[in-house]
């Protein structure tokens, strides 16, 4: 039986572009960045929780052909990369003015929902996220 | 040449959220295509080929899909959530939301039951697929 989930991954256009916004912006730590050759594997998590990590991907050569990788670049940066990721805060309207001070692209304000708080924002590439302030 | 596609798509993409955002608000062409840097023929165009439909068709499905949230989890009367999304008229409220959803509004409500998932799904996934 599984117990946990401890690593998932999403798809960026630009590793390090990606490095500045997950850390610099929105306050991840970087849990490995190595080269490995054929690919840098870059991850990141929340502070303080890296057994759940996520591996910032960039879709290209070996893993895919680069007609499918320039496809799936295409879906990335029209917002059907097939992947979003969705955090807890414990303030979302603090967490919103912080972002917000920093420039980020919304795509939703702060609001009231049954389970609890949330707002939706996109990454420079186009992915989704989700951060919520759920009701305890 | 691909480089170039995905800056197109991800100001395309700013200018699509800026009307999910703002969907209860008359659609500014302009505006729209001034977050997506490009000029207003061009943002028409471009939009179209990139998410199959014209800005003024996928403001009419948002404003749809929230008018639909809004007759399942809420009490408020037809004519109230019509203005509340966006319309102008009742008339033509009601004969979009029947166009692209297939029931009127209140035959809607009837059938409809909440859903218990994130928002953001909902806004993503009962949006009607009745591209026009």
């Amino acid at each position: 039986m599984m117990t946990a989930t401890t690593l998932s991954s999403i798809f960026v256009l630009d590793q390090d572009e990606a490095l500045d916004f997950y850390v610099g912006t929105l306050g991840l730590e970087v849990n490995t960045d190595q080269d490995l050759g054929f690919m840098r594997w870059l991850t990141v998590n929340v502070p303080g929780d890296p057994g759940r990590a996520i591996l910032l991907e960039r879709p290209g050569p070996p893993s895919m052909d680069e007609a499918t990788a320039e496809r799936v670049r295409e879906l990335v940066s029209k917002g059907a990369g097939g992947g979003w990721i969705g955090f807890d805060t414990d303030d979302a309207r603090k967490t919103y003015e912080e972002l917000k001070a920093k420039g980020v692209d919304f795509t939703d304000e702060p609001t009231e929902r049954p389970y609890g708080v949330d707002f939706g924002l996109r990454d420079p590439f186009g992915n989704a996220i989700r951060i919520v302030q759920r009701v305890r | 040449m691909s480089r170039a596609v995905e800056e197109t798509n991800r100001r395309l993409l700013r200018a699509r959220d800026a009307m999910d955002r703002a969907y209860a608000q008359p659609l500014d062409i302009p505006a729209l295509a001034r977050i997506a840097y490009v000029s207003e023929a061009y943002f028409i165009r471009t939009f179209r080929a990139t998410f199959g439909e014209t800005p003024h068709r996928y403001l009419q499905r948002r404003r749809v899909e929230r008018s639909m949230f809004m007759l399942r989890e809420t009490t408020r009367s037809v004519t109230d959530i019509c203005t509340a999304v966006g319309f102008t008229s009742l008339g033509t409220f009601s004969r979009t939301f029947r166009d692209i959803v297939g029931q009127s509004p209140t035959e809607y409500r009837h059938a409809a039951k909440q859903v218990a998932v994130p928002t953001c799904f909902t806004r993503a996934w009962t949006r009607p697929v009745n591209f026009g």
